[in-house]
């Protein structure tokens, strides 16, 4: 499990614009660089974020190889229904990571 | 009489600003860099914060102890101990660094076995650590046993080593403001250790970026945890003296 900072309201009011930010600790290696013995490293990134908000895809991204280790999402989305903000990332080798967080909207 | 006082306060203040010309690596920083160390949401270096804290709190070791077993509360406990490392130790007759204290500590009162330098558990128990003293002034100690190696320290400082022929002090206190290359060359004031460096992509501590600078002027670097990295860090955290701890910091 990779280690996440996730900075998400625990509750709003409905029809607010709320800010969602997150840190994923990952190398995002490249597949371009060479190691120590002079072989190129395996590429090992995330390539998709997404988070589904009530059950829908609110936001979603794609990640490429030159973007830096430890990848910062920030999106905003407006506060529509209590419920649950599943965020997940998808990357090289399997990677799967799901974390959620429950928003109350009043 | 009360405005003549606040003027006479406001007046000191102001003279205290102007009097410390020294600037830490922060203030070379584009503000790009300087609005990710201060935003701990933006700053990867509290993901091994974060690390750090679940270690603090984790029993290990063959006696089944946590660093708060003994230490308790950290925020309270540890509160301004990075500002005065290194230390001298008595046990061991010698100084230690933040790091080694850890380290020591881990294996005498825990039973656990030595963190290897630069891994992922001593750098984010680091760093839980020195956060615990982020905003105070760096205060080394006036020890009486640590003259002689903070001397030394000095002198490596001054030290013109490797192919290249250059001291520590002849980019970092003579020039230092000016580029070397692209980089603007800083004043080498370690106030933020252990920090998350954008070029390494990763955490990092003060030793690893002074073997950087060694083998940069192509010298060979001083082991991670000899007693010359020790020396050197007294020498520089004396240099600092009175500078706020930043740690995790950021740097480029």
């Amino acid at each position: 499990m990779a280690r996440t900072l996730i900075d998400a309201p625990a509750s709003a009011k409905r029809g607010d614009i709320v800010e969602i930010r997150m840190l994923i600790a990952h190398p995002m290696e490249s597949g371009h660089r060479t190691g120590p013995e002079g072989k190129v490293l395996p590429r090992d990134i995330i390539h998709r974020f997404s988070c589904r908000y009530g059950g829908e895809l609110v936001f979603s991204a794609e990640l490429y190889p030159a973007i830096a280790a430890n990848p910062y999402i920030a999106f905003q989305t407006v506060a529509t229904e209590s419920g649950a903000l599943v965020f997940t990332w998808e990357g090289d080798n399997n990677f799967a990571q799901t974390e959620t967080r429950t928003i109350t909207v009043t | 009489m009360r405005r003549a006082l606040l003027l006479f306060v406001v007046a000191v203040a102001s003279w205290a600003r102007a009097d410390d010309a020294r600037r830490s690596g922060f203030d070379f920083m584009s503000p790009g860099t300087q609005a990710m160390q201060r935003d701990d949401m933006q700053n990867p270096g509290m993901l091994w914060v974060q690390d750090g804290e679940a270690l603090w709190n984790a029993k290990a070791g063959a006696r089944d102890q946590s660093c708060a077993s003994c230490h308790g509360d950290a925020a309270t406990s540890m509160r301004g101990v990075a500002a005065r490392y290194p230390a001298f130790d008595a046990a061991q007759g010698m100084p230690l660094t933040l790091g080694q204290r850890i380290d020591t500590c881990r294996q005498q009162y825990q039973g656990g076995t030595a963190l290897a330098p630069e891994s992922r558990e001593l750098l984010s128990l680091e760093a839980f650590v020195a956060l615990q003293s982020r905003g105070m002034p760096i205060a080394p100690p006036d020890d009486p046993r640590l003259r002689a190696f903070r001397e030394r320290g000095r002198q490596w400082f001054e030290k013109r080593i490797g192919q290249l022929n250059f001291s520590c002090a002849q980019c970092h206190a003579d020039n230092a403001g000016q580029r070397l290359g692209g980089s603007v060359i800083p004043e080498a004031h370690p106030t933020g250790y252990p920090i998350y460096r954008l070029e390494w992509q990763d955490m990092g501590s003060l030793q690893r970026r002074l073997r950087g600078c060694m083998s940069g002027v192509r010298a060979e670097p001083f082991p991670f945890g000899s007693i010359e990295m020790t020396e050197l860090e007294l020498y520089l955290a004396r240099r600092a003296a009175g500078m706020r701890i930043e740690t995790p910091a950021v740097r480029p």
